[in-house]
């Protein structure tokens, strides 16, 4: 009695999460501009997307900003995560309060007080302040997601270590990273989606040479969302589902962690 | 060892993030600040090549947005598109700088019908990109007999069928123009009309709404909607059943025009892409591209017939002579204001 009815809701909340994206992708092969008919089998709405130069520029600052964002915020997050296992208590817990507030915070706060920290440095806006921000909102999830990794660490390797005269990067690179590599690939992976994610920071923070997919995108509510903008979505998504079978093949692979996948 | 490595990749990484976006060439860059979906990108293309700079293209959705990231002085722009009354409170507020209109020689082509308006009532601050109107969008399966009249949307034939904007201006504009007012009127006894008939019209309609008219009306929810003529381009590219008309009676003329703002780097190509846009076989290509009302003569000439004699989007002269533009009534926007939400309250 309990199976069939688990079976049921379990599927019926996937196809309520996977529906949506389903539809969407479908009608990214639409030959027809009406959102709501169909009218055949086509590509052209891919053509269109490729051949769109603001499509392109946005494109290339999202990617090239999530990518230089996740990786300059997870070292941080992670060699931060480190220097807060081996603080006292009371400043490990400050810290972590402290953390938390970019993440709780409005991402308007955030956008607008960023934004007035950059005019009253004179920075010029683009790349630059937005990778910034970026970096700042990001290190917050990545110690949120890396430090409770560390907190499990077994200490008795990292003395062990110690006493057969590693130095401190040996420990770092040898004995811890290794142990908490899960929760760096998970706050890494966390980093990258957020960036992807942002709108409201990113429109605050990228001045006039700077944009992004979600402004580009939001920018055309006005005129209504074109379909190639479906097939964007549609590419996005193949390309998430793929990075995320990668790092399950990885996982597999390499059953050197009892604690399984990371994403399932 | 690694983890140097690592370093080094970063700080290359970093280093050429810099000098990517740092523009490669020398030319001279062009920051425009337009609607996003507003513009051909051929023309963009165009001005480049012909001109030798670059164009930094960047959009927005709201005027809202494009006023709050210029008032931050977090960018700077050449080139911004705002509405009439966004323009106005730019002006207002020493936002936007005069144009020397001795270089747009292509300003002749613009109508005159479109200069000395309101909002900019010497053309010192302003070119008009594309116009239009205040009207009735409906749903040729749902409504028999021909719109051409506000009357239609008080019609209890299509009552919980009408759908009305949830904008004081606008909603009470409509009521004041079907009475034969002045859409800027400041008689109280005319307002106390317009009121009358609105709280006529109330049972009749489905909701007040301003951005749920799309899905509404491309999903077919509502039969009528008042709406801007723009956005009936746009709903009717979404659901060929759509169609807009203009009430005989005349109504709200808006404009989205190109502007300068004060702190703009480059004025002199500001003025030369502005006076470019009107040129005629550039105007003629954004107005096939975007799909609203040119106010470029050169170019309106050269659109389809079909195009020309559609009485919604290029109306005729009597027609266009009973339309106004919205004055900035100062003070007496408030009463206009109050007005509105005593009947959004009234539930009788």
């Amino acid at each position: 009695m309990v199976k069939p009815l688990k079976r049921i809701l379990i599927g019926g909340l996937l196809l309520f999460l996977y529906l949506p994206i389903i539809v969407l992708a479908l009608y990214s092969f639409n030959a027809s501009e009406y959102l709501g008919r169909w009218e055949g089998f086509s590509l052209k709405w891919y053509g269109a997307l490729f051949s769109n130069a603001e499509i392109a520029e946005a494109l290339y600052y999202t990617l090239g900003v999530a990518l230089l964002a996740t990786i300059i915020a997870t070292a941080i997050g992670v060699l931060a995560s480190i220097g807060l296992f081996y603080s006292k208590a009371k400043i490990k817990k400050h810290v972590m309060t402290a953390n938390y507030l970019p993440i709780v915070n409005p991402d308007l706060i955030t956008g607008i007080s960023l934004m007035m920290f950059f005019v009253f440095f004179r920075a010029r806006f683009g790349f630059s302040t937005m990778l910034l921000a970026h970096i700042i909102f990001d290190v917050a999830y990545v110690i949120v997601v890396v430090m409770p990794k560390m907190m499990q660490i077994d200490f008795a390797q990292v003395e062990a270590a110690m006493d057969l005269g590693a130095n401190q990067w040996v420990i770092i690179g040898r004995v811890i990273l290794p142990q908490i590599k899960q929760g760096v690939l998970a706050g890494a992976l966390l980093a990258f989606t957020m960036s992807i994610d942002d709108f409201v920071i990113s429109f605050f923070t990228a001045g006039n040479r700077a944009t992004n997919l979600s402004i580009a995108i939001y920018s055309m509510a006005r005129r209504g969302i074109k379909p190639y903008v479906n097939a964007l979505a549609t590419l996005m998504f193949v390309g998430i589902i793929l990075l995320i079978f990668f790092i399950n093949r990885i996982n597999d692979s390499k059953k050197d962690n009892e604690n399984g996948r990371l994403i399932g | 060892m690694k983890k140097r490595h690592l370093v080094v990749v970063l700080i290359m990484m970093i280093a050429a993030s810099g000098l990517l976006t740092g523009c490669g060439s020398d030319k001279p860059v062009l920051n425009v600040y337009n609607w996003g979906e507003y513009m051909d990108p051929e023309v963009i293309q165009m001005f480049e090549d012909e001109f030798q700079v670059k164009v930094n293209y960047k959009t927005y959705p709201t005027n809202e947005d494009m006023y709050a990231k210029l008032k931050s002085g977090s960018a700077e722009f050449d080139v911004v598109f705002p509405s009439d009354y966004m323009l106005e409170r730019m002006i207002k507020e020493d936002m936007v700088a005069k144009i020397d209109m001795a270089n747009i020689p292509n300003y002749s082509n613009i109508n005159d019908r479109f200069k000395n308006l309101p909002y900019d009532p010497n053309n010192e601050y302003s070119v008009p990109y594309f116009w239009g109107t205040l009207g009735i969008l409906y749903n040729t399966t749902m409504v028999d007999e021909q719109v051409d009249s506000w009357a239609s949307l008080w019609d209890e034939k299509y009552a919980k069928q009408i759908l009305i904007l949830d904008s004081s201006r606008d909603s009470i504009g409509m009521a004041l123009k079907y009475l034969g007012y002045s859409l800027n009127t400041t008689s109280d006894a005319e307002l106390a009309e317009a009121k009358a008939l609105l709280l006529e019209q109330k049972p009749l309609v489905l909701a007040y709404v301003v951005d749920e008219t799309r899905n509404m009306m491309v999903q077919g929810e509502a039969a009528m909607a008042l709406t801007w003529s723009g956005e009936a381009i746009d709903l009717a590219a979404e659901n060929e059943d759509l169609a807009y008309a203009l009430p005989k009676e005349g109504s709200n003329l808006w404009f989205d025009v190109a502007a300068i703002p004060k702190n703009s780097p480059n004025q002199e190509l500001a003025e030369a892409f502005i006076n470019f846009l009107n040129r005629p076989d550039i105007a003629y290509l954004n107005a096939s591209y975007v799909g609203y009302s040119t106010p470029n003569t050169a170019a309106y000439d050269q659109l389809d017939d079909e195009i020309k004699s559609a009485d919604s989007y290029y109306p005729s002269d009597d027609v266009l002579d009973r339309c106004e533009v919205f004055y900035d009534l100062g003070d007496y926007n408030d009463v206009y204001h109050e007005l509105w939400l005593d009947i959004m309250i009234d539930n009788k």
